[in-house]
C-alpha cells in the first residue's frame, strides 16, 4: 500500500495504525500482568457487588423520609411541589431508587472529608470532571444525600447542551440543576444554597484516557462569583470516573455534526457499538478538601483571578494525588 | 347637582379587545375618570360612559382626540399579534401605531404612556437565565422572526425615556396571560389534546387577566415609569398546567414537530406558527421583582385560577373585522 494515494486509502491505513497500536498496547499489558491484575481486581468487585445485593445497600425507608424532610425544610416550593428554578422533590424520591443502586452498587463510592461540607449557607463545590458522561455530578449529590449528616442538597451547573436535550434536561432540572450561567449561580448562592461547579466544563468530561487526571484549563467564572456573593470554595476530586468510559480521542467532526461539544471514540465500540458509552462498574472515590476562603475585587485582572483559580486547582490537584496513591485498582 | 371633581380623561387603544374591555370597565368605574376608547373593531357590551371612536390609529383623524380634549394617560394595548395577518400589514400597525401614540402624547402634554408589551421580547432560548431580568436583551426574533415588529415597539417605548425625559413611559412585559382571551397560551391549554414536545416539560408562569389589569393600574400611577415583568405565581411546569386544564397531551418528538405544526397551520388546525413550538420547549421565566418591590404590585389570583379562566365558556369574541388581535401574551 502506498501513502496519500485516494482518501479511502489514507482511512484505511489510520485504521490499521490504530489496530496495530491498539495490539502493541495489548501485548504490554499481558507482559506486564495488567490482565491478571485486572482479571483479580473484577472478581474481587464482583464479590464486593454480590454481598452489598445479599446484606442490602439500601438505605431504610424512614432514614431516607427523614434526609428528604430535612432537605425541604429550607426550601421554597410553591403549591405544585416544585421551586421556582423545577426542582420536584417528588420526582427526586421516585428516581432515588435508581440513584442509589448506581452510587452503593455500581460504583461502589467511598467517600472521604464529607465533612468539610458546610451545615448551611452558601458555598460553592470546585471539581474536577471526568468519565465521558456526568455521572461524577450525579454521586457528588448522591453522597451529600446519602453520607452526610444532616444531608445537604446541591445545585449544579449543567452545560447549556445538556439541559437542552430532552429527557436528560427535564430530569437534570426535575433534580434541582439548573443551566450554567452566572446568573443562576450568583441566585443559588444568594439564597445560601451549595452550588457544584466544573470549572473545567466539557474539556474536563471529553478527556482522552491519556490525559487522565490532568486537570484542564479552569474557567475564572466561578471564582469571580465566589469573590462577588463572598462564598466559600470546597475542593472537590472524583477519582475513579476517568476509567469508566476509555476514551481514545474526540470526533471533532461527528461532534459538530450532531451538536455536541465532543463525541469520545471508546476503543470497545468495535466491539461493543454504542454499549460502549455505558460506564464500567469502576470504583468512585470522592474526597472533599477543607474550604478555601478569598478576598478581593471580584472584577478585578485576569491575571490577579488567574492567581487565585491556581490556588483551588492546587489543592484539587493534590486530592487527586492522594486519590490516585490511595487507590488499589480501577475496580477496588 | 352634586360637585363634580375636575375630570380625568383616559385613551385606550385596543379597548374592543378583552384586555382593553377589562380595563375599561375597572377604570369607567372610578369616578371622574372618563375614558375613550380607539379601536377599528365594534366594541361590544360597551359600558354607557365610555366614549368609542371606530378609527384606525394611524388615520389623522385620530388626532382630533388628543387635541379636543385633555388627556390624562394613554394605555396602548392596540398591538396587533395574528399571525395569519399580512406581515406588512402587521408591522406597520405596531410600529406606526405606537410612534403615532408617542407622538400625540408629546405634540398634546400628555404625562403618561402606558404600553402592554409581552415577555415574548425574551424568547424561548436554551440557555435563557431562570430569572429573566429587565435588562436581558431581546432575543424574542432571533428564531421567530414574526415577532420583530413587537420588539422594534418596545425598543421604540424606551427610546423616549431620553427623548422625551418630562413623559412617563411605562412598558410592562407580562407573561403568558391566561383568560377569556385569544391568546396562544390560553388557545393552547383550550385545545381538546394539546401537543408537547417528548421528553421537554419547561417551567411556565402564567398570569390572571384580572392581575393583569392591576398591573397595568399599578404602573399608571402618576411618577411611575421604566420597564416592568409583570409576573403572577410561581412557574410551575407546563405538564401541570395541561394536568389542571384537565387536558391529555398529544406528545410529538421534537425534530418532527416544527413539520406537523406548519402543516397544520397552513390546513388552519391551529393558530399558532411553528416556531412558536419554542414555547413548549425552552422556559421563558421572568424576574418579577423589580414591580413588586418598586411599586408594591401583587397578583391575587393562582395558577389553579388562572387555568379556569382560560376555560370558561364565555371566550371573549371579538369583531372580526380587523383581524383577531391576540392582546400581547
Amino acid at each position: 500500500m502506498s501513502k496519500g494515494r485516494s482518501g479511502a486509502g489514507k482511512t484505511f491505513e489510520r485504521i490499521a495504525d490504530v489496530a496495530r497500536s491498539q495490539l502493541a498496547v495489548a501485548q504490554q499489558a499481558r507482559d506486564t500482568g495488567l490482565v491478571e491484575q485486572l482479571w483479580t481486581e473484577i472478581s474481587e468487585a464482583a464479590g464486593d457487588f454480590r454481598g452489598l445485593l445479599r446484606d442490602g445497600y439500601r438505605m431504610p425507608e424512614e432514614e431516607l423520609e427523614r434526609r428528604v424532610e430535612h432537605l425541604l425544610g429550607n426550601k421554597n416550593l410553591n403549591e405544585f411541589g416544585v421551586d421556582p428554578f423545577g426542582f420536584s422533590p417528588d420526582y427526586v424520591r421516585k428516581i432515588f431508587p435508581v440513584v442509589e443502586a448506581m452510587y452503593r452498587l455500581w460504583y461502589r463510592t467511598e467517600v472521604f472529608g464529607i465533612e468539610n461540607v458546610p451545615e448551611t449557607g452558601r458555598c460553592l463545590l470546585i471539581s474536577n470532571h471526568s468519565g465521558q458522561l456526568p455521572f461524577d455530578g450525579a454521586v457528588i449529590g448522591a453522597s451529600l444525600l446519602l453520607d452526610r449528616d444532616p444531608p445537604r442538597m446541591i445545585r449544579s451547573m449543567v452545560e447549556k447542551f445538556a439541559t437542552a436535550l430532552p429527557f436528560f434536561g427535564t430530569f437534570c432540572v426535575r433534580c434541582g440543576q439548573v443551566t450554567g450561567l452566572p446568573d443562576n449561580c450568583r441566585r443559588l448562592l444568594e439564597a445560601e444554597e451549595s452550588v457544584l461547579v466544573f470549572p473545567e466544563g466539557a474539556n474536563g468530561i471529553s478527556k482522552p484516557f491519556s490525559q487522565r487526571y490532568k486537570l484542564a484549563r479552569f474557567g475564572h467564572g466561578f471564582m469571580r462569583l465566589a469573590l462577588e456573593t463572598n462564598s466559600p470554595i470546597v475542593p472537590i476530586a472524583v477519582v475513579g470516573a476517568e476509567e469508566q468510559i476509555i476514551n481514545l480521542g474526540n470526533a471533532a467532526w461527528l461532534a459538530k455534526l450532531v451538536g455536541a461539544p465532543s463525541v469520545p471514540i471508546p476503543p470497545l465500540a468495535l466491539l461493543l457499538g454504542p454499549a460502549a458509552m455505558l460506564p464500567m462498574p469502576v470504583k468512585l472515590r470522592i474526597y472533599y478538601g477543607e474550604p478555601l476562603s478569598f478576598e478581593g475585587d471580584p472584577n478585578d485582572d485576569d491575571a490577579v483571578i488567574a492567581l487565585k483559580v491556581a490556588e483551588v486547582r492546587r489543592a484539587i490537584d493534590s486530592l487527586i494525588e492522594r486519590g490516585l496513591r490511595e487507590r488499589r485498582g480501577y475496580f477496588i | 347637582m352634586p360637585r363634580r371633581k375636575r375630570e380625568r380623561t383616559v385613551v385606550i387603544t385596543g379597548i374592543a379587545g378583552r384586555l382593553g374591555h377589562l380595563l375599561a370597565r375597572r377604570l369607567h368605574r372610578i369616578e371622574g375618570v372618563k375614558v375613550i376608547g380607539i379601536d377599528r373593531r365594534h366594541f361590544h357590551r360597551r359600558p354607557k360612559d365610555v366614549e368609542h371612536h371606530r378609527i384606525d390609529i394611524r388615520r389623522k383623524a385620530t388626532e382630533d382626540i388628543f387635541r379636543t380634549q385633555r388627556v390624562e394617560t394613554i394605555y396602548h394595548l392596540g398591538l396587533m399579534h395574528d399571525p395569519r395577518q399580512d406581515q406588512g400589514e402587521h408591522f406597520s400597525w405596531n410600529v406606526v401605531g405606537t410612534q403615532r401614540v408617542f407622538e400625540f402624547a408629546q405634540r398634546y402634554d400628555v404625562p403618561k404612556v402606558v404600553l402592554v408589551s409581552s415577555a415574548d421580547v425574551y424568547g424561548p432560548q436554551s440557555d435563557n437565565p431562570a430569572f429573566l431580568s429587565e435588562d436581558a436583551p431581546l432575543l424574542g426574533a432571533q428564531r421567530f422572526p414574526q415577532i420583530r415588529d413587537l420588539i422594534s415597539v418596545d425598543m421604540l417605548a424606551q427610546s423616549y425615556f431620553w427623548k422625551a425625559p418630562e413623559l412617563e413611559t411605562v412598558v410592562l412585559r407580562p407573561v403568558h396571560i391566561l383568560g377569556a382571551v385569544k391568546n396562544a397560551m390560553s388557545n393552547y391549554l383550550r385545545m381538546s389534546r394539546p401537543p408537547t414536545l417528548f421528553g421537554f416539560d419547561p417551567m411556565m408562569q402564567v398570569l390572571h387577566e384580572e392581575d393583569m389589569v392591576s398591573a397595568i393600574l399599578t404602573a399608571a400611577r402618576p411618577g411611575v415609569r421604566g420597564v416592568f415583568n409583570v409576573v403572577g405565581p410561581d412557574a410551575v411546569p407546563l405538564s401541570r398546567l395541561i394536568a389542571l386544564a384537565g387536558r391529555p397531551t398529544l406528545p410529538l418528538p421534537h425534530p418532527l414537530a416544527p413539520l406537523v405544526a406548519r402543516n397544520a397551520f397552513a390546513l388552519r388546525l391551529i393558530d399558532a406558527p411553528a416556531a412558536e413550538l419554542d414555547w413548549l420547549r425552552y422556559a421563558v421565566t421572568l424576574d418579577g421583582s423589580r414591580i413588586r418591590k418598586l411599586l408594591g404590585y401583587a397578583h391575587s389570583y393562582g395558577v389553579q385560577d388562572a387555568v379556569h379562566a382560560a376555560l370558561r365558556s364565555d371566550i371573549f369574541e371579538g369583531d372580526a373585522e380587523a383581524g383577531s388581535r391576540r392582546t400581547a401574551r
